[in-house]
C-alpha cells in the first residue's frame, strides 16, 4: 500500500494527498493506494498539483495499516507524519498519535 | 567587533528585495521548482523533512546582543521559539515559512545579518576559535583575517561556482579550537622568528564520506598575502577540482589525487603570479579592520579573586561549573565562559527565544557585550570579570543553562539527523540525549574527564563524528538505525580520524556500548591525568574491541 507525501510551498509542511486532491495535513486522512491504478492515480494527483504549485517533492511512500491506523514502512516516513521525535510539548509531536509512530 | 558600512549594507539590502521578488515570483508560479531552489538556496533556505529551514551565517561565530535578541524576535515570531546553533557557528531556524522569510532576511539586515552563502557551491561562512581575541594562548586575534576573507568572499565572481562548497577556517592560538584541519583551508596564525604575524596553511581536510587530514603546503605566510595565496589556492581548485562527480568535488580529493608537493608547487606558481597584485594587503587595510576587533577596555577588577574563593567555599554546585565552564583570559582578573547548551536530556545546539534574550542581558550586563558561537554547539561569553561570575551563573541557573558540564562526556555534538534533516539515514539527538542523562551524574562525568563524543545522522559528518574522540554515525539497516563507532579520533592541533571499532549497535544498544567504552577507559588509564584519548592512543583499540565484543571480537 502507497500514499502520496509532499512538501506544501507555501510554508514546507508535510503533506499527503487527500481525498478529493485535497492535500491533509494528518497522514491518518491520506488517501490510500491498494493498487497500480490507484498509485497511478495518485501521482498524477500530485503532477498537478506540483505544476499548480501547491505542493513539491512529491514521493510515493510505502505504508502498512496497523490497527486501522496509517504506518509508513521507513522510519523517515513515520518521523516525517509525527514530527520530530524530540521537544515533545512543540508542533504537531505534541498532539495525538505522534509518538506512538516513531 | 566588524560594523557594516554604507556598501554593506546597500548590498544586503538589495540581496532582500532581490530574493522577495523571487519568492512572490515562486509563490505566483512564474518560477518553477526547479528555477527557484537554486535562488533559495543561495540565500540559505533548504527544505527538510518537516518544513522549510533557515540557516543565519554567524560569521567566525561573533554575535551581538542586539543581533541575539533579533533572533529570539525571530523565533517567537515566525517560527517555534527555539534556534539551533550549529558546528558551522551558524544558526538554523527548523520551521520557518517560505512566504514569511523575505521579511525575515529583512529583519536579520536590520541588524547586519544575512543568509548568504550558507549553502551552494561557493565559500561558506569563515568559523573560527571561539575565544578569539581573549584567550591567553593567542598568538593574535583570528578574527580581523576572518572578516577580510569574508568581504573578499562573499559574492566572488569567480568563486560563486565552486566544483563543491569550501570551507576556511582561521586559529590564533597554539591550541586549535577552530578544528583547521579539517576544513578546506586551515589558517593557523602566527609570528615568525622576526615577530611578523602570518599563517601556516592547510589544504584539503574535510570530513564527510571521505575524511581527510589537511595538508600543511606553507608553513609561513606573511599576512599581507593572505588573499593572493587563498586566491591561489582556489584558482588550482576551481580548474582542477572532479566537477564530473559530486563525490569527489571536495578540494581535499584534488589534494589527493594530485598529491601534496605538486598542488603545492601549482598554488606557489598561481602565488607568485598573484604576489605584487591588487590583492595584496595594505597594512593601513589591515589595520583598519583589526580596529573593528579591537579588545574592549577592561577595567582592574582585583577584587575578583577573593569574591570567588568565597563563593566556591559556599556554593558547590558554583564550584563545580567554574572548574568547567571557564577558560583561561588574557587579563588575570577575567574568564570566557562557556553557556553550555548541553542541559542534560535536552537538544544539543537549541536555545529558546527567552533564553537567548537572557544571554543577550548577560552579555551586555557583565560580558562587554560580546558573544560567541563555538563550533562545538555553546555559546561562549569571551570577556567575563571573575568579580562578576557568581553573578552570570546565577543568570544562568535562572534559564536553565548553567550546566556545567563543557568538554566531558555530556557535552556532546549532534547534528539534526533525521528529526528534521531530509538527508539523514537516523537520528542523532535522541541518542545524544540518551547519552546524557546516562552520564548525568557529575562526580562521575568529573571522574571521566576531558570526553568528546560526537554524532552524525549520516555520512556527511555534520555532527563531525570523524574527530570525536568517541564518534557516533547513524546509518539505516534493513529500515532500522544502526550506530557505527569510532574511536580515537580529535579534531585540535593533532588532528586524527577515528577508527571503526567493529559492527554497528542498534538504537537500544548505543547507549550500553558507550557505557562499555568509558568503562574499559576508566579500568585501563594509568591515572586520572590520562585523558581518554590518551589512552586510546597508547592502548590501541583492541582492548576496546574485546570489551565491546568479546569473543567475537578474537574470533575476527
Ligand atoms: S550529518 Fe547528515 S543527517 Fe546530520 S545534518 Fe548533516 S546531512 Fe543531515
Amino acid at each position: 500500500m502507497k500514499l502520496l507525501a509532499a512538501n506544501r510551498l507555501l510554508d514546507g509542511v508535510a503533506v499527503w494527498a487527500g481525498p478529493d486532491g485535497v492535500w491533509v495535513e494528518d497522514i491518518g486522512q491520506a488517501e490510500i493506494a491498494r493498487d497500480g491504478d490507484a498509485e497511478a492515480r495518485l501521482e498524477q494527483i500530485g503532477r498537478e498539483a506540483v505544476a499548480r504549485n501547491l505542493v513539491l517533492d512529491i514521493e510515493l511512500i510505502d505504508i502498512d495499516v496497523v490497527d486501522g491506523a496509517v504506518r509508513p514502512l521507513r522510519l523517515r516516513e513515520r518521523i516525517r507524519a509525527a514530527g520530530p521525535s524530540i521537544h515533545p510539548e512543540l508542533g504537531k509531536q505534541a498532539a495525538k498519535q505522534a509518538a506512538s509512530l516513531v | 567587533m566588524y560594523r557594516y558600512d554604507e556598501f554593506d549594507h546597500a548590498f544586503v539590502k538589495a540581496r532582500v528585495a532581490e530574493f522577495r521578488d523571487q519568492v512572490e515570483r515562486r509563490l505566483s508560479g512564474a518560477l518553477t521548482e526547479e528555477q527557484f531552489k537554486p535562488l533559495r538556496l543561495m540565500n540559505g533556505v533548504y527544505l527538510q523533512l518537516h518544513a522549510y529551514m533557515l540557516r543565519i551565517a554567524i560569521p567566525y561565530g561573533t554575535l551581538a546582543p542586539r543581533q541575539m535578541r533579533m533572533l529570539a524576535h525571530i523565533a517567537r515570531t515566525y517560527d517555534k521559539g527555539y534556534g539551533h546553533f550549529t558546528t558551522r557557528q551558524n544558526l538554523q531556524f527548523h520551521w520557518p515559512a517560505l512566504k514569511d522569510v523575505p521579511e525575515i532576511l529583512e529583519k536579520l539586515a536590520s541588524v547586519e545579518m544575512h543568509s548568504i552563502q550558507t549553502s551552494g557551491n561557493c565559500i561558506r561562512n569563515v568559523t573560527a576559535d571561539h575565544f578569539a581575541g581573549a584567550a591567553a594562548d593567542e598568538v593574535a586575534d583570528p578574527r580581523p583575517y576572518a572578516e577580510i576573507l569574508r568581504q573578499w568572499s562573499s559574492l566572488h565572481p569567480e568563486f560563486s561556482y565552486l566544483p563543491r562548497k569550501f570551507k576556511i577556517a582561521v586559529t590564533g592560538a597554539e591550541s586549535d579550537r577552530a578544528a583547521v584541519q579539517v576544513h578546506d583551508i586551515g589558517l593557523h596564525l602566527k609570528k615568525s622568528p622576526e615577530g611578523r604575524l602570518g599563517f601556516a596553511v592547510y589544504v584539503g581536510g574535510g570530513l564527510g564520506r571521505t575524511p581527510m587530514i589537511a595538508k600543511k603546503i606553507r608553513d609561513f605566510l606573511p599576512e599581507e598575502d593572505l588573499l593572493s595565496y587563498t586566491t591561489a589556492i582556489l584558482r588550482v581548485y576551481n580548474l582542477h577540482g572532479r566537477r564530473d562527480n559530486k563525490f569527489k568535488a571536495r578540494i581535499k580529493i584534488l589534494v589527493h589525487e594530485t598529491g601534496t608537493e605538486e598542488l603545492a608547487q601549482q598554488v606557489e606558481r598561481e602565488y607568485l603570479a598573484l604576489r605584487e597584485s591588487e590583492l595584496k594587503l595594505p597594512e593601513d587595510d589591515i589595520q583598519a579592520i583589526r580596529e573593528y576587533f579591537a579588545p574592549p577596555l577592561l577595567p582592574v577588577r582585583s577584587e575578583g579573586e577573593a569574591l570567588l574563593a568565597s563563593a566556591t567555599a559556599t556554593d558547590a554546585r558554583f564550584a563545580t561549573w567554574v572548574r568547567r565552564n571557564l577558560h583561561t583570559h588574557k587579563h588575570p582578573d577575567y574568564a570566557c565562559v562557556t553557556i553550555s547548551l548541553k542541559g542534560i536530556g535536552e537538544v544539543p545546539g537549541d536555545i529558546s527565544a527567552d533564553q537567548m534574550e537572557a544571554v543577550a542581558d548577560l552579555a551586555e550586563r557583565y560580558g562587554q557585550g560580546e558573544i560567541r558561537v563555538s563550533h562545538e554547539q555553546n555559546l561562549v561569553l569571551p570577556h567575563v570579570a571573575r568579580a562578576d561570575l557568581k553573578a552570570v551563573y546565577e543568570g544562568l541557573v535562572e534559564i536553565g543553562l548553567a550546566t556545567a558540564n563543557a568538554g566531558l562526556v555530556t557535552d556532546i555534538i549532534a547534528c539534526p539527523g533525521l528529526d528534521y534533516c531530509a538527508l539523514a539515514n537516523a537520528r542523532s539527538i535522541p541518542v545524544a540525549q540518551q547519552i546524557a542523562i546516562r552520564f548525568a551524574d557529575q562526580s562521575r562525568q568529573e571522574e571521566i574527564g576531558d570526553l568528546k563524543l560526537k554524532i552524525s545522522g549520516c555520512i556527511n559528518a555534520c555532527g563531525h563524528h570523524h574527530v570525536g574522540h568517541i564518534g557516533i554515525l547513524g546509518v539505516e539497516k534493513k529500515g532500522a538505525e544502526l550506530y557505527q563507532v569510532t574511536l580515537g579520533g580529535s579534531g585540535d592541533e593533532n588532528t586524527t580520524l577515528g577508527e571503526i571499532i567493529g559492527r554497528g549497535f542498534g538504537a537500544d544498544e548505543i547507549v550500553d556500548a558507550v557505557e562499555t567504552i568509558v568503562e574499559t577507559y576508566l579500568g585501563l588509564r594509568q591515572d586520572k591525568s590520562e585523558t581518554f584519548l590518551a589512552a586510546y592512543r597508547r592502548l590501541g583499540s583492541a582492548p576496546f574491541k574485546e570489551a565491546l565484543y568479546g569473543s567475537e571480537a578474537k574470533a575476527a
